[in-house]
This record gives structure tokens, C-alpha cells and sequence, in this order.
């Protein structure tokens, strides 16, 4: 790939964004090709944080595996949980207690809104607007004082357990969902205002990595970066689970499939995880919070694969049982590595100072593409 | 733990040796300890039930299932009549008997007697027919677990069964591209694929077998998720994928040797070599 | 000494040992500054540690440059990796020399001033250049050509914006400059029936990018290419680059308030009403609201040193807004508060506007230069002109 360049020879030159770097979002090796400046392709070198995950799951049970899947997608760690849960209950064909899914789609949608959060600091803050970063990580903090509240732990939350729910929300639970979202809601407002019609802003994000519905689907590519392109799909309302089909939400989708319109669907996505949070609390019944598990848990032999909404795609777990304790293959369905492979086409002529922002908008996590 | 799963290797009456043409069957084996995965852990034979399978059926589907009757009829409830199947036939009988009926047959009342084999229905639908009509033996079974459909082909097949449901029936989006380790069948290597239709809102799994250095063609001309997709799975099992443009290990240094997913690899193993040269490290483990 | 006291060039001398000294301090405090003003905007507090509220940070950031060992990359042109930043600097110093601070307080006021200024920062642009080139890396001699393209493109709208007013003005001398605001007893900025605001306007986006400041910051701050031009340097020779921007900071903003704001004048320079409000009670009142929160920081701290540093300026702001009491000393000292204070202003609006916007990329950096800046300040010279032509 690389040339020799002779005096005023206008080869190719190749450009390492190392696994460290200034704007990566993790260890992410990408090796441009450039002309000049425009990008001719990209290719990812991954798997520097790649610790094994499935391997290990075949040698723990499954409730002793369940904090492992917290640190893949390690900003949304919520999510994570709730997609093994799901798919080791659905093996075992568990049932979970109308309380326990509800209290599930609230912290699930506070760690999108959380998640979302994070992805909007550090994109701006890779396209150079160095203060919604500290804006966005204040907003964070609410949402980890409510998970630390609830299971003690803010990051890698471990907050739900194979059957249900391991703790009773605290007191203040509700009061101090209705007040984050009121709260919330009018930050949303600010960062659209400093953001959504500026200049400079739209300048650098409108035309900017286009993903069309076709190229998206090619690539399997799902979550925001799908919906921007056109396609209203979203796993909540295709296939609703955890009770999804009981709130009233929309599915924001833009049209053009550039960085502009996945920043406007992920706004907007904050806007419907608070209704549907506000929904959920207000709706909050009461009973158990744990299905009927026994302590050692072994499904039958089987396999099922289980796929939620994540807040950067469709996260699916593979399950397959052999009837122990331990499951037989457990394979993760990484949103972020397959919408990581269509970077190439999405910096196809963009100038270098794009594929920043490109990788910025797709919003990955290295933790969980390399699991 | 230990003691409740010896018994049951030791009640479960077949001790067929299940061969290749159903994939996913765990080969009866004596106690099944719980011990670190590289040991060929699964004793029960879990075969998606088959035609040829019918002899061993009736003997390993009519106790395991009434036990694991109360979850299993909510996925059966939901699909059409299941009827050809001896197994499905099976299980609707089984249906109809009490709980109590497994009892006496179950070597150990106070444990539940678990199933040897994955209790799957049997799959229909238009889809099915369509299938069926173009792909004819190519497909051996298709079936249904927990609300899941998955059919299980030939090998070459596999590749024309994904391109013809993306150009004909909208399975538009591969979801998934992954493969499980059996090791103790003839044909060690399950290879599966996941389907999305976008249109139909359906989701199938195409599974085929294959053994040590066979290779799967590559799904990557049809749908271009396939490229890392399939990466990974030679990364971890050394499965290649015919024609790939790629065909690179993708998460692992690219001179590691050995497959860490295969299931005798073991989960403390590394390699060392690789890691003496590049690192300058020996090994902790 | 008589004939030392009656040189003509003791003044001058004074002056400009005055601000050769003092300036490298009024450059870290300006740091200081930016580093507070946007952690006020991005809501937390910027140095706090050293000194009372952070205020002897400056200090502490030059006695740790001056510390650091010297790295020379082994192939770069030792002399002109030397010399680079002292060009710089040396450039941007010279624009001093002709600034106007005040009616009495100036260096030198030729009338070629405002000519000696933009040529003083033409100038500047080569030691960025060679600052790239001699640091014998592909990667900071692209960002050194990048900055050298944009600060290149951006001094055509800054010179027509300037002849633009010039044409009010009718003198090229700084001094001049302002004089000419005070009889016409209207800032160019809002002369000539409020057109004049565009080329100001313009100026200021041209003064952005002029001294690579955000939003057009991509060629030192974003980019895969580190830090630009002056990567490989650190230490000292890094402070005078550092010197060198704030000290163009400076420059700019002077510019800008000389040539269009007013100057060292007062708003509404020639209603004579006004002056005593304006010149009396504005810096009073001012410098003794400064004081005031010195006075409160000072009970707020807990060491006894930072009371001691808060209640001294404290002090000091109080006995400053006396003298504005004094009309005697309020004559010689009151055109450079007015300067100091819009200078001041210009500079919060520089650093509220790098927390504020996002970068723009390279090619509509030049976009907005080539095809904006440089038709908009063309026809607003020829538009203002003809309006001299038939108001005059």
C-alpha cells in the first residue's frame, strides 16, 4: 500500500490513526489510504481489547457470567444485561414478573439517554466544540447517582439477574426518575440550541458519511445509524419484548443517512426514552420482582438467540445449552463491530478530517466489538 | 450438582451414537461432570429431532419432555399443529399426560428429569414450502425451538439457501454469522447463519455442519456483513470461508496459532511462542 | 542627566522597555484568563490550586517551561529551529510599538502606523513556516503550510476592511486613527450610517483566523498531525510560540478597537455630558466592584498567603478607582483604562467564542475566506465609499 513518493509524485500515502489516539473511542487502529486529502479507504485493525468473552462463558455458569457481559459495551452496560437475561430466560423459558420488566425498561432507558450522552460529548468534542463534553458528562452524573442508588454500582451495573430483578427500587426511585426527566428534558432543548443550527455544526455533519437504507442493510448495520438513513425499524416495535408494546413511543428516523441525521435521531431518541421512562414509572406495578429460578440454573438442552435494541444497534446473544450449568457456546452479536465494518464505505471520499467525525457518528465501543 | 446429572447420563436408556446428518447432538457419554469446558462436557444427546432419529425417539422424547412440558407448551401452543414428526406427535401426547406419568418412568423423582434432546417442533409455513421446493434434500429439518425456526441443510447448500432467500424471499439483513464446536460429532463444526426479513419481520437460522477443514462458501458476495462476520469465525475456529476476500484472522494477532473457541482449547492456553516473540514476556499462565 | 531627561527617546525607551517587560506577564495572565472563562462555560472551575482561585498559575506554567529539558529533533535545521519562534515572537512584540494605549502612553506614532502593523504580522506568517519546516517533519510542515495558507488567505479581507475605514480616516497613523474618531465624535464601527459595521464585522472573523484562534483553529488543534506546526517543540521555545499567539492576540484585538471601536476614547467620545458619568464614575465603580470581590475572595480563602495576595489587589483596585477621582490623574490615566477595557472585552469575546463553536474543516475554512469574506469586504469597501463620496 505504501509508495515510494518522489519529488512531487502524487501517490497514495498512508496514514495510521493508532490504537491511541486523540479522538479514537477506544483502541481502534484505522489505516487511511489518502489522496492529498481525500480518503480513497480505510481499513480497521481490531481486537486490542479482545479478552475472550464467549471462551469464558463456556466455563462459568450463567449466573456467574452475568457480570462479564457488563463490560463489553461498557458505556451501556444496562443494555448488556438485559439482552443475557433475556436470552438465558428464554432457554430456560423463565417467566419474568410484570414488576420486574417494568423496572427493567427504566434503567434500560436511562442507560440509552446515558449512553447517548456520552456519544454526543465526545462527538462534539471531536468536531471541535469542546463544551457540550462537560455539558453531557453533568447530565451523566444524574443517571449514575440513580444506578448507584439502585444496585450500587455506576458503570458495569450488573443490575438485573437471570429471573427478574435481584433489588426492590429504593424509595425515592420514582420521585427521582420524574425529576431527571423534567430536568432532563430541558438540557435536551439547550444542546439543540447550541448545536442543531449552527453553522459550523451543519457544515461539518450535513453530507458528511453517508450510509443509504440500501448500504445499510447490505452491511447490517442497525440501530441510529439505520433509522437516519430511512428505515423505521427498531427492535422495541418490531419485536417488542420486556413490554415494550404497553408504551406509546415513536421511532425518530431522518432521511438522508449522514452524520447530521444521526445526530438528530439520537436527540430525538432522548426525547422518547423520557416519555417512554415517565410512561414507565407511572405505570410501575407492584409484585415480585423475580420469576420462578432455582438456584442452580440449567436450561435445557437447546439454543435461542436473543436480540434488544441497544442504544448503538441490535445486540443479540447466541445461546446454546447442553443442559448444565454452563452454557455450551454463548456468541454476542456486536452492534458495534458490525456497524464498525461499514466505515470503509462511509469515508469513501471524505476528507480526513471527516473520518473523524465519521467514527464519532457511528458511536462505538471497543469493548464491545472486540469483546 | 454433580450427583443430580450422573444419574440422569446413567437413566437415559439410548446410548445411540448419533451420526452427522442431524447436526447439534451431543454424543451420550458416561457422567457428566461440570468441569472446565475444554472436557467434552455434554452427555445428553440433544439431536433436533429427525426422521431417522424416530427408533430412539419415542424412548428419550417421553420422559425427558413431560417435565419440561409446563415451558415447552408455550412455544408449542403457538405453532401450527406439529404432525408429521414423531417427535412432535410425541410431544402433543405427551401433552395430554400428567406430569405424574414421566415420574415412574424418571429413574430419581426428587430431580427433574431434563431432556437429552433440544425439543423442537417442526416448522411450516409458506416459507417452509418455498424452501422445500427449491432446495429439496438439500434441507434436512426444519424446525422450531422456544419460537425460533432454524433449518438445518447440506453444507454447499448453505450459500444458495441464503441467496435465494435474499432474492427471493427478503431475508435482507444477515444478522449473525457464527459457528459452535461439537466435538465429538463426525462432523465437529456447526456453522450458523441469521436471518432478518425486514419486510416480513422474521428472523430464521440456517445451519449446516461441517467437519474439520471442510469450508462453507462465503456469504460475503451476497451480504457484505459476512466480511468480519466470517473473519471472526476462522479467527476463532479455523473455519474458512471459500472465496472470502479476506481471509484473516481479525481479532486475534494475525500469527497466533491455534483457535481459542474450539473446545479443546483450553481456556488457560495461549500462544506462547507468540506471545514470547512480541511481547518479551513468558506467558503467566 | 539633563540631556538624558530631555531625549526625545527617553520616552520611547521607557515605553518599550515597559512593555517588553511586562508583557510576557500580561500574556500568561491572558492564559490564565481563557483557561477560567472556559471553565466557566463548561462549568467547572479552571485552576484553583495555585495561588488564591488559581491566580498565580502564569508562574507556575513558566517556571515549569523554562525547566523542561531542551529537545532538538536531530535532523532539524538547528539555527532556523532556533531562530522560528524567535521571529515569531519578535513580530508580534514589534506591533507594540506602535499600539496606541492612550493619548500619553504609546511608543512611537508614526504615520505609517497602521501599514507598519499589518506588515509586522505578514511577517509573522514566515516564522510559522519555518517553525513547520525546520522541525523536519512531514506531518508539521503540512500543518505549518496549512496555517501559513489560512493566515495568508485571511489577511486580504483584513486589509480591505482596514482600507475601508482608512477612507474615513484619511491617515494611516494610529494616533491619527483615533484623533480622527474623536472629531468625527463617532466610532468608525457606527459611522457612515451604521455601514460601516460589516468590514467591522468582517474584521472580526478575519481577526479569528488570523491568529488561528477557534473556529478556525483545525491546523493546531484537530488534527491527526498532533499539533501543527509547532510539534516538536517544547520547553522553552514552546513558550515564545505560546508568547507569540497571545501576544498577536493582543495585537488584533488592538487593532480592531483602534481602528473601529474607538481606541483609547470613551463611548460617545465629544458629549460633554456624558464625561463625567463615563470617565468618572464607569471606572470607579468598576475597579471598585474588582475590588470588592478581591475583598470577598480574600475571606473566602483559607491560606494565609492567597489573603495576603487577594487583599493586595484589593488595595489596589481601591486606590486605582480613587485616582479616577482625581482630575488630574484621571486625565493621564483614563484613555488607557478605556483601551485596556475594550481590549479586555474583545479578548472575553474571543475565548466565549472557542468555547462556544465547533472547528471548521480546512477546505470551508478557505471557503468562507475566499468566497465570503473577501466579496463581502470588497463590496462593502466600495459601498462605503460611494456614500462618503456623496455624504462628504
Amino acid at each position: 500500500m505504501a509508495t515510494q513518493s518522489t519529488f512531487l509524485d502524487t501517490n497514495e500515502l498512508v496514514l495510521n490513526m493508532g490504537p491511541q489516539h486523540p479522538s479514537t473511542h477506544g483502541v481502534l487502529r484505522v489505516i487511511l489510504r489518502l489522496d492529498g486529502e481525500k480518503v480513497l479507504g480505510t481499513e480497521c485493525v481490531i481486537g486490542y481489547l479482545h479478552r475472550g468473552v464467549e471462551k469464558i462463558a463456556e466455563n462459568r455458569t450463567y449466573q456467574q457470567f452475568a457480570p462479564y457481559v457488563d463490560r463489553m459495551d461498557y458505556v451501556a452496560a444496562v443494555s448488556n444485561g438485559l439482552g443475557y437475561c433475556m436470552a438465558v430466560e428464554a432457554l430456560g423459558g423463565v417467566e419474568i414478573p410484570e414488576r420486574a420488566q417494568c423496572v427493567r425498561v427504566i434503567l434500560t432507558e436511562l442507560n440509552r439517554i446515558a449512553s447517548h450522552l456520552l456519544w454526543l460529548g465526545t462527538h462534539a468534542l471531536d468536531i471541535g466544540a469542546m463544551t457540550p463534553v462537560f455539558y453531557c458528562f453533568r447530565e451523566r452524573e444524574e443517571v449514575l447517582k440513580i444506578f448507584e442508588k439502585y444496585c450500587g454500582a455506576r458503570l458495569t451495573t450488573h443490575s438485573f439477574r437471570i429471573g427478574g430483578l435481584q433489588y426492590e427500587t429504593y424509595d425515592t426511585f420514582e420521585k427521582d426518575c420524574h425529576t431527571f426527566c423534567d430536568w432532563f428534558e430541558k438540557k435536551v432543548d439547550e444542546y439543540e440550541e447550541l448545536l442543531t443550527t449552527n453553522r459550523i455544526w451543519v457544515g461539518r455533519t450535513k453530507g458528511v458519511g453517508i450510509l443509504n437504507a440500501e448500504a445499510c442493510k447490505a452491511y447490517g448495520v442497525t440501530g441510529p445509524v439505520l433509522r437516519a438513513a430511512g428505515v423505521e425499524w427498531d427492535l422495541r416495535k418490531a419485536q417488542p419484548y420486556c413490554g415494550y408494546e404497553k408504551y406509546d413511543f415513536d421511532i425518530p428516523t431522518c432521511q438522508n443517512g449522514d452524520t447530521y441525521d444521526r445526530y438528530i435521531v439520537r436527540m430525538q431518541e432522548f426525547r422518547q426514552s423520557v416519555r417512554i421512562i415517565r410512561q414507565a414509572v407511572d405505570s410501575l406495578p407492584e409484585g415480585p420482582i423475580k420469576g420462578k429460578v432455582s438456584k442452580v440454573y440449567k436450561p435445557p438442552i437447546g439454543e435461542a438467540y436473543v436480540s434488544i435494541e441497544a442504544p448503538k444497534g441490535e445486540l443479540g446473544y447466541y445461546v446454546v445449552s447442553d443442559g448444565s450449568t454452563q452454557p455450551y457456546r454463548l456468541r454476542v452479536r456486536p452492534p458495534s463491530l458490525v456497524n464498525l465494518q461499514a466505515l470503509d464505505e462511509m469515508c469513501r471520499g471524505a476528507l480526513v478530517a471527516d473520518v473523524v467525525a465519521i467514527i464519532g457518528t457511528i458511536d462505538i465501543v471497543l469493548g464491545e466489538v472486540d469483546r | 450438582m454433580d450427583e443430580e446429572k450422573k444419574p440422569e447420563g446413567q437413566s437415559a436408556p439410548e446410548t445411540e451414537q448419533p451420526k452427522g446428518e442431524s447436526p447439534a447432538q451431543f454424543v451420550e457419554g458416561a457422567s457428566a461432570e461440570v468441569v472446565p469446558a475444554s472436557e467434552p462436557k455434554p452427555t445428553e444427546a440433544v439431536p433436533a429431532a429427525s426422521a431417522p432419529e424416530k427408533p430412539a425417539e419415542p424412548a428419550a422424547a417421553s420422559p425427558s419432555p413431560a417435565t419440561e412440558k409446563p415451558t415447552v407448551e408455550k412455544p408449542a401452543a403457538d405453532k401450527p399443529a406439529a404432525t408429521d414428526k414423531p417427535a412432535a406427535a410425541e410431544q402433543p401426547a405427551a401433552a395430554a399426560k400428567p406430569a405424574p406419568e414421566a415420574k415412574p418412568a424418571a429413574k430419581k423423582p426428587p430431580p427433574k428429569k431434563v431432556p437429552t434432546v433440544m425439543e423442537v417442533e417442526p416448522w411450516e409455513g409458506p416459507l417452509v414450502d418455498s424452501l422445500k421446493a427449491r432446495f429439496g434434500d438439500a434441507i434436512m429439518e426444519f424446525s422450531t425451538y422456544r419460537g425460533q425456526d432454524f433449518l438445518v441443510a447440506d453444507l454447499p447448500a448453505a450459500i444458495p439457501i441464503l441467496e435465494f432467500l435474499k432474492l427471493e424471499e427478503d431475508f435482507d439483513y444477515l444478522v449473525d454469522v457464527t459457528a459452535v464446536d461439537y466435538p465429538k460429532n463426525e462432523k465437529r463444526f456447526e456453522v450458523i447463519w441469521i436471518l432478518y426479513s425486514f419486510a416480513k419481520n422474521l428472523r430464521i437460522r440456517v445451519k449446516a455442519t461441517a467437519g474439520e477443514g471442510e469450508k462453507p462458501g462465503t456469504a460475503a458476495n451476497i451480504h457484505k456483513t459476512a466480511d468480519w462476520l466470517e473473519r471472526e469465525v476462522f479467527d476463532m475456529y479455523g473455519i474458512e470461508f471459500e472465496g472470502h476476500p479476506n481471509m484473516t484472522r481479525i481479532l486475534l494477532p494475525d500469527e497466533w496459532q491455534g483457535y481459542p473457541l474450539r473446545k479443546d482449547y483450553s481456556i488457560v492456553q495461549q500462544d506462547e511462542d507468540w506471545v514470547r516473540e512480541n511481547l518479551q514476556i513468558e506467558s503467566g499462565q | 542627566m539633563e540631556e538624558i531627561l530631555n531625549s526625545p527617546y527617553l520616552h520611547p525607551v521607557i515605553a518599550t522597555l515597559l512593555i517588553v517587560a511586562v508583557f510576557p506577564l500580561v500574556a500568561g495572565y491572558i492564559v490564565l484568563a481563557e483557561r477560567k472563562v472556559l471553565a466557566d462555560i463548561q462549568v467547572r472551575l479552571g485552576p484553583m490550586r495555585v495561588g488564591p482561585y488559581g491566580f498565580l498559575q502564569p508562574l507556575a506554567d513558566a517556571v515549569k517551561l523554562l525547566l523542561k529539558e531542551d529537545i532538538i529533533p536531530t535532523a532539524a535545521d538547528k539555527w532556523i529551529f532556533w531562530g522560528a519562534p524567535v521571529l515569531s515572537t519578535f513580530t508580534a512584540l514589534t506591533a507594540f510599538a506602535v499600539m496606541p494605549f492612550s493619548d500619553k502612553f504609546y511608543v512611537a506614532d508614526v504615520n505609517i502606523g497602521i501599514l507598519f502593523i499589518l506588515a509586522m504580522s505578514s511577517l509573522g506568517v514566515l516564522g510559522l513556516i519555518l517553525g513547520g519546516w525546520s522541525s523536519n517533519s512531514k506531518y508539521s510542515l503540512l500543518g505549518a503550510l496549512r496555517s501559513a495558507a489560512q493566515l495568508v488567505s485571511y489577511e486580504v479581507p483584513l486589509g480591505f476592511t482596514i482600507v475601508t475605514a482608512l477612507m474615513i480616516t484619511e491617515t494611516l497613523s494610529m494616533q491619527g486613527i483615533v484623533q480622527s474618531q474623536f472629531d468625527k465624535g463617532i466610532w468608525i464601527a457606527f459611522s457612515n450610517y451604521g455601514l460601516m459595521l460589516v468590514p467591522a464585522m468582517v474584521f472580526l472573523i478575519a481577526a479569528f483566523a488570523e491568529t488561528n484562534r477557534a473556529p478556525f483553529d483545525l491546523p493546531e488543534a484537530e488534527s491527526e498531525i498532533v499539533a501543527g506546526f509547532h510539534t516538536e517543540y517544547s520547553g522553552f521555545r514552546f513558550a515564545l510560540y505560546f508568547l507569540a499567539e497571545y501576544a498577536s492576540i493582543f495585537v488584533i484585538c488592538g487593532i480592531a478597537i483602534t481602528v473601529f471601536f474607538g481606541g483609547w476614547l470613551r463611548p460617545f467620545p465629544n458629549i460633554a455630558f456624558l464625561e463625567l458619568p463615563l470617565n468618572v464614575a464607569f471606572p470607579m465603580l468598576l475597579l471598585l466592584a474588582i475590588g470588592g470581590g478581591c475583598a470577598l475572595g480574600a475571606t473566602r480563602v483559607s491560606l494565609a498567603y492567597e489573603k495576603a495576595i487577594m487583599g493586595v489587589l484589593a488595595l489596589t483596585m481601591f486606590l486605582v478607582a480613587a485616582m479616577f477621582a482625581v482630575p488630574m490623574l484621571n486625565e493621564l490615566i483614563i484613555g488607557f483604562f478605556w483601551f485596556l477595557f475594550k481590549v479586555l472585552t474583545l479578548i472575553y469575546v474571543f475565548i466565549w467564542v472557542r468555547g462556544t463553536f465547533p472547528r471548521f474543516r480546512y477546505d470551508q475554512l478557505m471557503q468562507v475566506g475566499w468566497k465570503y469574506l473577501i466579496p463581502i469586504s470588497m463590496g462593502a469597501l466600495v459601498v462605503n465609499g460611494i456614500v462618503l463620496l456623496f455624504t462628504s
